[in-house]
């Protein structure tokens, strides 16, 4: 117990035996860049089909946590489970079927420059589907009409505005009908009615293809409205996780001083 | 000292590690090419990158590299050497030193700029991640396309330059040098060996390959944002400029010996 605080220990998140895991496990992973480390002993559990989001202070680790979901990063120390298999041990050619299962809305969308969003959308399929060009079209297509992207289909990548940017963004990480979705800061940078209209997409996306989502954000509005379950990382470790009520009434210092936009408190200001 | 030797010994140290993954770089370049039918698309962009996008380039250097030629040449023969051997001169520098090495100066800077400039910033604004994260290997998509491209390519550049020099040669020692047509001509058959335009050619191959390495390793390792791009261009061009003029070395011992003295 910290006692000028009185800040409780962090939740317990383990299973027994994460190889019977439905879902996602970390376990003591640790990350260091040079002498600053990110992520220390983290612990946390994503079940399948839930919306977790997990919420902190800019520069905490957030995306470097989600990375490491998919083996973008690989840990100094500790574990990962997807689905029972442990992603470190894995074989390139396992790791890449790994990722099949994942959608990845990255911060700035990550659309590829030279090529119009019909193809960055489709790319995906273009690689592993098999199918003919026009199928592709048709699901790439479809696609863009769930994020109403439909008329923008031949634009580049430098002819959208942000908000499309991240829709198409979110087009190209739904196409293969992924099971699990990253989204790492989904309404960064963006006005609040198209940042809710993402948020609508989450909610969308879960609730019509049952998908698992792993929502990073420090948007509280947004991580409000699509969570199932929450959980917050300050200095490299999760210190609380809860339902969106339970983030709302709790009384765990951190939590209340991020929620309330305290610059008082025990994250401090700077 | 203590100092200068740790900085010293760092940059050594940093040197052959970045050599050590840019021989990893090259293995997986290799490992990936069977899959290079089903780039075919991508590799002819590609191609069509080195070749025509050099063009204009290629063919201003060229010519003034023959011009220049032919009158040094001229300078340093005059009653001396008799006037047929202009060809020849003009000839055997061109095919065997001055194309490949140029067009590997001028053209390579050119394109490893533009690989190390493109991939770097693919990098930093996350496309090569999310490339991984669609289970499309950057190597097979990215690398592979742009490496076999400059090796195929950077010798029949080099063939039209040395063409275009030839005639920027002739141009000037007809029109300007006072030597005739068919002095200069049968200079150019009187020692003509196809092994010299052949010697050239492996060297365009050797030096396609190092510029392709240099801004493919440089672009897939940018860190940081513009400045970073920015950094990244300019150590693969001049790693690419300084690599080519050291293999140039090594290759023409080997060539001499085994090729040119044939």
């Amino acid at each position: 117990m910290n006692l000028e605080y009185n800040i409780p220990p962090p939740p317990e998140q383990k299973v027994a035996d994460p190889a019977k895991f439905r879902g996602i496990v970390m376990e003591g992973v640790s990350k260091s860049f040079g002498p600053k480390q990110v992520l220390k002993e983290t612990d946390l559990l994503i079940h399948k089909g839930e919306t977790l989001v997990v919420f902190g202070r800019s520069g905490e680790g957030k995306s470097v946590l989600l990375k490491h979901i998919v083996r973008l990063l690989e840990p100094d120390a500790g574990k990962i489970w997807v689905e029972g298999e442990e992603i470190s041990e894995m074989e390139v050619s396992d790791l890449m079927e790994m990722r099949k299962q994942f959608g990845f809305l990255f911060q700035g969308a990550a659309l590829f420059d030279s090529m119009n969003i019909c193809k960055n959308v489709g790319l995906m399929l273009e690689e592993h589907s098999g199918w003919p060009m026009e199928k592709i079209s048709a699901r790439a297509c479809e696609a863009l009409a769930l994020v109403g992207l439909m008329d923008s289909d031949d634009k580049l990548p430098s002819e959208l505005s942000g908000g499309m940017k991240k829709r198409a963004g979110l087009a190209r990480a739904i196409v293969m009908e992924p099971e699990y979705i990253l989204y790492d800061e989904p309404t960064t940078g963006l006005d609040p009615i198209t940042g809710d209209a993402i948020n609508d997409l989450i909610i969308k996306l879960q609730k019509e293809l049952g998908v698992t989502s792993i929502v990073v954000t420090h948007d509280m509005a947004s991580a409000f409205k699509v969570a199932d379950r929450m959980a917050m990382l300050s200095r490299g470790k999760i210190v609380f996780t809860g339902t969106v009520d339970e983030v709302r009434s709790t009384d765990h210092p951190m939590v209340r001083q991020f929620i309330e936009g305290n610059s008082q408190g025990p994250l401090g200001a700077f | 000292m203590e100092a200068f030797l740790t900085k010293i010994g760092a940059g050594i140290l940093r040197g052959l590690t970045n050599a050590g993954h840019g021989t990893m770089l090259l293995r997986a370049i290799f490992l990936q090419t069977p899959h290079i039918w089903k780039m075919r698309r991508e590799v002819l962009v590609q191609m069509h990158v080195v070749l025509v996008g050099s063009m204009p380039l290629v063919i201003v250097t060229s010519v003034f590299v023959g011009a220049v030629t032919a009158v040094q040449a001229v300078y340093q023969m005059q009653a001396l050497v008799p006037m047929k051997f202009l060809g020849v001169m003009i000839s055997k520098t061109v095919f065997i030193e001055l194309g490949p090495v140029l067009m590997a100066l001028v053209v390579g800077s050119r394109l490893c700029a533009f690989y190390a400039a493109e991939l770097g910033t693919m990098k930093v604004t996350e496309q090569l991640d999310a490339m991984s994260i669609m289970a499309i290997d950057p190597v097979r998509y990215l690398a592979m396309p742009r490496f076999w491209a400059a090796v195929t390519m950077i010798p029949v550049v080099t063939i039209f330059a040395d063409a275009v020099a030839i005639l920027g040669g002739y141009t000037i020692s007809v029109m300007t040098l006072d030597i005739s047509a068919g002095v200069f001509i049968e200079g150019l058959q009187l020692f003509y060996k196809h092994s010299d335009i052949l010697g050239g050619l492996i060297k365009a191959v050797v030096f396609g390959a190092i510029i392709a390495l240099s801004g493919i390793f440089n672009g897939f390792n940018t860190q940081g944002g513009a400045e970073g791009v920015g950094h990244a261009t300019m150590t693969a061009v001049v790693a690419s400029c300084l690599s080519v003029l050291v293999a140039d070395y090594f290759l023409a011992i080997i060539l001499f010996q085994i090729i040119f003295q044939k």
